[in-house]
């Protein structure tokens, strides 16, 4: 029954639908393939098979006596572990979260179990989103399951790995700086940004409340446009929540004639991996031969996305993570005396080295006499970025790039350099810092055969626009395909 | 510019952070490096330019304002290290 795993997310959904397979042999399809190969890939952090098969025979009972099914009918679910799903632990791939039961269903989960989407598991990520190889998560190092010497990215590393090695239909990740579009090229699997406030961030355990945003990782867009379609929309437990975006729908591919295509100079820089550029590039060929027309822009204040994104981010981060105090979420420092060692000894003991030096970054950008000069400027540096692209849009109407500047890399390549790290990032975080819509997508394997991605980046609340470009793209340049080489 | 020890313990304290003294060091290096990588934004002219504060201009949004008591009090408690009943517990705040 290996052949289920195979399927698309779409794809099985009808066919539990009809009937055609049930909704517990494709939950144990998957579970068997997760007991093969997780000792391999350590994706997970929780594998929820109990109460996923429970789920799936509830979803067969229930066609079986004539319920009609929802659009995700039976589909396996993973997700990123700073998502909560009630009754089931979210660690953030901390240590300060170890023990830490959810009291409630995120909105996305809410939504996800009223399609009849079957959840299997929560997956590893870089402690609190912070990290581009999960090489900073608390618990393991997930591997990229076309070379396990190579990190998945991160932070959205157990979910984009799950994916490529089908340990799930489709997963959620985050995405603050680039945390699912990055793992999404170096594992070969499709990875969508929606633009901020289309889907809700009631549930995620928040990093930097006014980048981050939830979307899909799957391996067709056809499934990325079906998850999208289900976890977006209005949610009034969201402020940030878009009040009017349009409804998100499964599109259909199209033809790409007339559709202008950017491709900013500021992107194809030294630094630059030849063989990631050539690719990209190819690609770009692709859409040329679909009908698009392929012109050159600027974005101009790209080369300050780093410097002020790592301004931003953390600021934020340094206020959201105040929370973890040892009061009233799992671990605590018993060692600790008064209430302030508490605090002190909790924080200092329970959060790996990334996070402190995050919570340190920000504390210092936001402290008395620094304001102005790091925070208020790196806002005043974002209001310049989000112009950027304004323009651009009002040439083109999808900007082409690399999704990552270099190919998936090996673990510890980076570790001992915090700024070679976040240089992973650089393609990937204007996007958040302008909340624009943005996907990353396979667009071929490097000569070691490690995969390599190519980015989609549209105006806010035009993913239909950027995810038929994609399907079309899909379609004329199928996805390289994870041969079985693991155990 | 450097950031000192002392600059790294005043930093801690205020992020309720215990560091040890290894820590210390290695992030006051660590944080020089990374603040000079942003020095570069000190050279781009921002004077006219307003911070950004809604990303996508985002409006307020308004609601009644009546209490919707969440649906499971224990499950949020249970989390807890230390509680009495319904109430979270903490150390003595002096020594």
């Amino acid at each position: 029954m290996s052949l289920l795993t195979a399927l698309s997310a779409s794809r099985l959904a009808e066919a539990v639908r009809k009937g055609e397979v049930t909704a517990e042999a494709a939950a144990q399809a998957y579970f068997d393939r997760i007991e093969r190969l997780e000792p391999t890939i350590k994706a997970f952090l929780a594998v929820t098979k109990e109460t996923a098969l429970d789920q799936a025979r509830l979803l067969d009972k229930k066609r079986k006596d004539g319920g009609k099914l929802g659009v995700l009918a039976g589909v396996p679910v993973a997700l990123k572990d700073n998502i909560q799903v009630k009754g089931v632990e979210t660690t953030c791939g901390s240590k300060i979260l170890k023990g830490h039961i959810a009291a409630y269903d995120a909105t996305v989960i809410r939504r996800l179990k009223e399609s009849d989407a079957v959840i299997v598991g929560k997956t590893n990520p870089d402690e609190f989103a912070m990290g581009s190889s999960t090489e900073n998560s608390a618990f393991q190092n997930t591997t990229n399951p076309w070379d396990p010497a190579c990190v998945p990215g991160g932070s959205s590393s157990g979910s984009a790995a799950a994916t490529a090695a089908r340990l799930c239909a489709f997963s959620l990740g985050s995405d603050t700086g680039g945390s699912i579009r990055q793992p999404a090229a170096f594992c070969g699997v499709v990875g969508l940004k929606p633009t901020y406030g289309l889907v809700s961030r009631y549930g995620l355990v928040a990093f930097a409340s006014s980048l981050d945003q939830i979307g899909p990782l799957t391996r067709t867009v056809e499934d990325s446009a079906l998850a999208l379609s289900v976890i977006g929309g209005h949610d009034p437990l969201d402020s940030t929540s878009a009040v009017n975006a349009p409804q998100a729908t499964v599109p259909i591919p199209r033809d790409l004639k007339g559709l202008r295509i950017g491709l900013p100079r500021e992107y194809f820089i030294d630094g630059l991996d030849q063989e990631v550029e050539k690719s990209v590039r190819s690609a770009v060929e692709v859409f040329k031969s679909l009908g698009a027309t392929v012109v050159e822009v600027s974005l101009p204040h790209t080369k300050y996305a780093i410097a002020s994104y790592y301004i931003i981010a953390p600021s934020e981060a340094s206020s959201n993570l105040a929370r973890f105090d040892g009061i009233r979420y799992g671990f605590v420092d018993r060692s600790a005396s008064t209430l302030e060692e508490v605090y002190e000894f909790t924080r200092g003991a329970g959060f790996g080295p990334e996070v402190k030096r995050r919570i340190m970054l920000g504390t210092y950008a936001l402290s008395a006499g620094y304001y102005d000069a790091y925070y208020a400027k790196a806002q005043r540096v974002r209001t310049l970025m989000a112009r950027d692209f304004k323009e651009a849009f009002k040439q083109v109407d999808l900007i082409a790039a690399p999704t990552t500047p270099t190919p998936p890399f090996r673990f510890g390549e980076k570790t001992d350099d915090p700024v070679a790290m976040y240089l992973s990032d650089v393609f990937t975080i204007p996007s958040n810092m302008a909340g624009n819509a943005s996907l990353s997508m396979p667009c071929g394997l490097s000569a070691k055969g490690l995969p390599l991605g190519v980015q989609l980046i549209a105006d806010a609340f035009q993913e239909e626009r950027m995810l038929s470009a994609a399907r079309a793209f899909e379609a004329a340049r199928p996805f390289p395909v994870l041969p079985e080489v693991l155990p | 510019m450097s950031v000192s020890d002392d600059d790294v313990r005043r930093i801690a304290k205020l992020a309720r952070l215990r560091l040890t003294d290894d820590e210390v060091r290695l992030y006051g290096g660590q944080l020089t490096k990374i603040l000079d990588a942003m020095t570069e934004l000190s050279a781009l002219d921002t004077s006219s330019v307003a911070p950004m504060t809604s990303v996508l201009g985002a409006v307020n949004v308004m609601r009644e304002d009546v209490p919707r008591p969440f649906e499971d009090r224990e499950a949020l408690l249970a989390n807890a290290p230390d509680r009495d009943g319904p109430f979270f517990k903490v150390r003595k705040v002096r020594a």
